[in-house]
């Protein structure tokens, strides 16, 4: 899953199900910030990549508000592992499978993701 | 006690004030609530409160604030609390008390906790309207509605009580006199050269003296209200409110009425068990009573001791109290004054060490024993070690004398630790709690913080001098066993805020990965940082951008990650994930032009609008794809950006001054125009708030700002370090009669001095109370420019304000920056479903329902989303 970012010409794909969804051109993601994306059934995905190019999926909305702003929060490192932040009340969550950092019964939806 | 076989006994309690309520808490500790009834008469309208902090009344605690009181305490002891029901009679034949609501109470044990009243020397017309003295809360809402329509204050009496009194009628926008019969302020308590360097203090801070001169008369107008005072040397002083501070005496009538002996100059006699010597079933504690050592004690750290006597008396355990201690400091803001121990070295063959500089107002003097034991002292000027000499009191301290009043900077100061104190040392002195107890806190009951320690041990809870101390007393402690206090900002980085800034300012770091890579912990290197890091490094380089040669827009490349998410959309994130706009209206004055503007933008974009607290207008409920349009039109009619999203300078509040207002003395409007103008953007540790009034009548609220600023006949004079918020706190005065450049030069200092040495969010206000040397080091560094940084601090400012520029003009020339404006990646016109509004009163608001259910079905909010 490691890219490098220079590859313009690449796109950010999504799993569901059994499919790949395009969401996006991977130049459209800025390292440490996110995106929002808007799924075929309705739902929203929050896409980011890290510093080395790594990207990650996982359910737009915030748990705690229900507003779908998760792909505007701050990430970071935490422990070797990485997080969104959510920029309402700053719960973190950790971008490979979902699991709210602050809080153990949390969790929301992590999506495959790869450039392709 | 003697309870009678059957019946429970029965404790009355007369007086619910500091001390009453602690012998509450005493009785309720010892188990005696359980086993006894207890009726508490209290006469004020509300249960016990913290009567030493009511001055913080002016500062914005509310009564409800200042309470001591738990009504689940009360419940929870089955005690009888009647407030506002006071004892009118003691019948001590029978054995019961009579209450003004005509409740006859039999008691066991009665004890009288009644306090003091003001003394009000007899001078003609002393009960005149706008007459008062300074004791109750109901005194204080008195005297805060007759300032309204007031403009002079005086005060009877310069003691502690007088000079705080002083304070708060200043704090009301009061031009203060404080009139004192002897021949220097707070005469108790400080000697002649203390006494010399506090007055100049005190009228370096607005207020007027007159000592040696006493109150003959009041004078009145046709309507019976004060109009001034005649003073003993003939002269006058006019003024429209007069506060008595003249001392208290002891609440003793009832005592006297039922025939127990008091003292000659009052106070009900007690013996060491806190029992009247009259009759062993009535007890008196607090300032009531007359104490075994032959003294009525005025402070509450004796009346606490005495509390606890009686209650272990009660319960048949030992206890006495001899004697206390009359450490005492000052809490009127911006004065510091302490006299502990001895204070005046009346102790036998005693010597003196004294450190005086009249010059800055500072005075210091120990008083030794022959054999070096500290016995006590008077400090003015610089109260910092106020903490650590007292608890020192008794002891002879490891360092030579001279080292411990010297300042700093002159010959090696010594930074005494509380570390070096005995186990015994008294650290808190109202609740009487010693330095072993502290660190048992720690070591035993596994406290860490200073408000785990308080709760635990009940030190510093009540005047709060001692709070310093027990900060470094459990650090310290913590550190010994082995706990590291790690001071560093975050998992990522071991330095702090302060040691950032200057690696950035002088390796000249304009990249967030550099910083991390090279100077970030071991672990984190090569990360991602996280959340606290990156906006404090990225506020870091946005203050010195260049200087240092970083990009100047909080929004270019590596920047942009590093912002949180309203710098990131230049707005304000609301619960709904909409944002608000909040356009620049500097000063608060604003054309009709351009409020036809903004009222057509929120009309077409069907925003919802208020007037803020800042002096300018939000616009609620824009969509995250609508910020660059609604902007657009803004830019377009001369609007900027308001930074209301930045940890960076909000509003400059202004009163309309001189132009219009028949009081102004400057042009205060033009002045907070200027300020706005000259800080916008300004990125900063924490927000920036400022406001500039044209008198001292501060309608603009400028002494509860970061940096305040009211005019004076003569210039202007700058305040520093208020807030208002969470904490409120009033700004001190950092300079007076200052011209326009004068004042911009020295806020210029000011701000980039605390931006250099703030902590990520802590606020001027927390700032100040936290460097070491607190206002005073300030003062030094940005007026006397005592590290010789100051060129370099105003070079700074200068870099700053000739880079301004809008970020929003910028952004929208900005096709790449633009582009992050959207709902979503690959729907960019699609508005974010979940972003709904209803309608409420003329306008609208989210539709918060919306966010409970989301959009999906219920099975996938599940998966989706929460599992809680
Ligand atoms: C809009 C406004 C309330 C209003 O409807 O009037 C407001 C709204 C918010 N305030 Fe405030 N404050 C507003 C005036 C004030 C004032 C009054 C003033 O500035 O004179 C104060 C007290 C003065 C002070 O700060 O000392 C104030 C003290 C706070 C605090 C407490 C700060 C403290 O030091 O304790 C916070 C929380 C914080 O900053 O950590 C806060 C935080 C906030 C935030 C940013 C909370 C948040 O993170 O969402 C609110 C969001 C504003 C938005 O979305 O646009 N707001 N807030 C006012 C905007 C003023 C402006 O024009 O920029
Ligand atoms: C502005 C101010 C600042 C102060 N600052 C300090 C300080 O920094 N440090 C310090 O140590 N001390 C300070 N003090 C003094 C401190 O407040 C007192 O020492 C303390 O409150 C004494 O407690 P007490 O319970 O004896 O009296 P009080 O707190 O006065 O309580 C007595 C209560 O008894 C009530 N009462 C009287 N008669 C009756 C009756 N017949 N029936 C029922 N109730 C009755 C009164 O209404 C009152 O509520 C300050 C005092 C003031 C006013
Ligand atoms: S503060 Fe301003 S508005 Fe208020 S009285 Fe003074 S000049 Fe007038
Ligand atoms: S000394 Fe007053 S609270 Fe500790």
């Amino acid at each position: 899953m490691t890219l490098t970012l220079e590859t313009t010409d690449l796109k950010v794909r999504l799993r569901l199900a059994d499919d790949w969804f395009t969401v996006c051109d991977l130049s459209a993601l800025l390292p440490g910030r996110g995106v929002a994306a808007l799924l075929p059934d309705g739902r929203q995905a929050a896409v980011f990549a890290d510093r080395t190019g790594r990207l990650y999926a996982i359910d737009n909305r915030d748990p705690f508000t229900g507003a779908a702003v998760l792909s505007r929060g701050l990430t970071g490192t935490h422990q070797g592992r990485p997080f969104v932040a959510s920029p309402l009340l700053k719960q973190r969550f950790d971008l490979e499978s979902g699991q709210c950092l602050d809080d153990e019964t949390v969790r929301v939806t992590a999506y495959e993701v790869k450039a392709a | 006690m003697t309870a009678t076989p059957g019946a429970s006994p029965t404790i009355v309690l007369v007086g619910h004030g500091m001390v009453g309520q602690r012998f509450l808490e005493a009785l309720a500790e010892r188990g005696l609530t359980a086993t006894h009834r207890v009726v508490v008469l209290c006469e004020e309208p509300r249960p016990a409160y913290d009567r030493v902090q009511l001055t913080s009344y002016f500062s914005g605690r509310t009564p409800e604030d200042l309470s001591l009181t738990d009504l689940a305490f009360i419940e929870e002891h089955g005690i009888e609390l009647r407030v506002g029901d006071p004892a009118e009679s003691v019948d001590r034949e029978a054995r019961t008390v009579t209450a003004r609501s005509g409740l006859v109470v039999d008691y066991d044990v009665l004890v009288l906790a009644t306090g003091s009243y003001p003394f009000v020397p007899p001078v003609p017309n002393k009960d005149a309207e706008g007459c008062f003295v300074y004791r109750t809360i109901e005194d204080l809402l008195a005297i805060e509605e007759y300032a309204r329509t007031s403009t002079t204050g005086a005060v009877v009496g310069g003691g502690l009580l007088g000079l705080e009194a002083a304070g708060a009628l200043k704090g009301l926008g009061l031009t203060s006199h404080i009139v004192e019969f002897a021949p220097r302020l707070m005469p108790v308590q400080v000697d002649e050269g203390g006494g010399a360097a506090l007055l100049r203090t005190i009228e370096e801070m607005g207020l007027s003296v007159h000592t040696g001169v006493g109150t003959q008369e009041i004078l009145t107008d046709a309507s019976g209200a004060v109009t001034g005072m005649r003073l003993s040397d003939g002269s006058e002083l006019a003024t429209d409110l007069v506060v008595f501070s003249a001392g208290v005496r002891p609440r003793d009538q009832l005592a006297r009425a039922c025939g127990l002996t008091v003292g000659e100059r009052g106070g009900i006699t007690v013996d060491e068990q806190c029992r009247t010597v009259t009759d062993p079933h009535v007890f008196a504690i607090g300032e009531c009573a007359l104490a075994a050592d032959g003294r009525v004690y005025g402070l509450v750290a004796p009346g606490y001791e005495q509390a606890e006597t009686a209650a272990a008396t009660i319960a048949a355990d030992e206890a006495s109290f001899t004697g206390a201690d009359l450490s005492t400091k000052l809490k009127l803001l911006g004065v510091d004054v302490a006299s502990f121990g001895d204070a005046h070295g009346t102790a036998e063959d005693c010597l003196d060490v004294v450190y005086s500089d009249s010059r800055s107002g500072l005075y210091k003097k120990l008083v030794i024993g022959r054999d070096g034991t500290l016995l006590g002292g008077i400090l003015v000027g610089d109260a910092e070690a106020y903490g650590t000499l007292k608890a020192f009191t008794g002891s002879v301290p490891p360092v030579s004398p001279e080292s411990l009043v010297l300042p700093a900077g002159a010959g090696a100061p010594v930074q005494l630790g509380p570390s070096a104190l005995p186990d015994d040392a008294i650290i808190c002195s109202c609740n009487n709690v010693r330095k072993g107890t502290i660190r048992e806190a720690v070591t035993e009951h596994r406290c860490t913080t200073v408000p785990e320690v308080k709760k635990c041990t009940k030190a510093g809870t009540t005047c709060g001098s001692c709070v310093k101390v027990l900060g470094q007393l459990i650090n310290a402690e913590l550190e010994a066993s082995g706990v590291e206090v790690d001071k560093g900002l975050c998992a990522c980085f071991s330095q702090t805020r302060e040691e950032l800034y200057e690696i950035v300012l002088a390796l000249r770091v304009t990249s967030f990965r550099d910083l991390l890579d090279r100077h970030g912990r071991e672990a984190a290197r090569g990360g991602d940082g996280c959340e606290v890091c990156k906006p404090t490094v990225g506020s870091i380089i946005a203050s010195l951008a260049p200087t240092i040669g970083a990009s100047t827009h909080v929004l270019d490349g590596e920047q942009a990650a590093l912002q949180d998410t309203n710098d990131h959309f230049l707005a304000n994130l609301q619960k709904n994930g909409s944002y608000s706009v909040v356009p620049r209206i500097p000063g608060g004055e604003i054309a009709p032009e351009k409020l036809i503007v903004i009222g057509e933008i929120a009309r077409d974009f069907g925003l919802y609008t208020k007037i803020t607290g800042g002096q300018r207008i939000d616009m609620f409920g824009a969509r995250v794809e609508q910020l660059p349009v609604i902007w657009a039109r803004l830019v377009d009619a001369g609007f900027e950006s308001g930074h209301a999203y930045g940890k960076s300078l909000r509003t400059v509040k202004s009163c309309v001054g001189q132009t219009w207002c028949r009081y102004g003395v400057q042009d205060s409007v033009r002045m907070a125009i200027d300020l706005e103008l000259r800080y916008r953007g300004l990125r900063s540790p924490h927000k920036l708030k400022s406001a500039v009034s044209g008198c001292q009548r501060e309608c603009a609220e400028a002494q509860s700002k970061d940096f305040g600023v009211i005019a004076t006949a003569g210039g202007w004079n700058l305040y520093v370090g208020g807030n208002g918020g969470a904490t409120p706190r009033h700004a001190d005065l950092l300079g007076q009669d200052l011209s326009d450049a004068e004042l911009i030069r020295l806020i210029d200092r000011f701000l980039m001095f605390y931006i250099r040495t703030a902590d990520r969010l802590e606020r001027t206000s927390v700032w100040l109370d936290r460097i070491p040397g607190g206002l005073d080091h300030v003062r030094d560094v940005v007026v006397h420019d005592s590290l010789g940084i100051c060129d370099e601090l105003e070079a700074l400012m200068a870099a700053h304000v000739s880079h301004y520029r809008d970020e929003w003009a910028e952004t929208l020339d900005d096709p790449e920056k633009l582009a992050r404006f959207v709902s979503f990646v690959n729907a960019p016109d699609t508005p974010d479903p979940v972003v709904a509004f209803v309608p409420e009163r003329d306008q609208m608001k989210p539709d918060l329902p919306l966010l409970n259910i989301g959009l999906r079905p219920a099975d996938e909010i599940l998966e989706g989303s929460a599992t809680r």
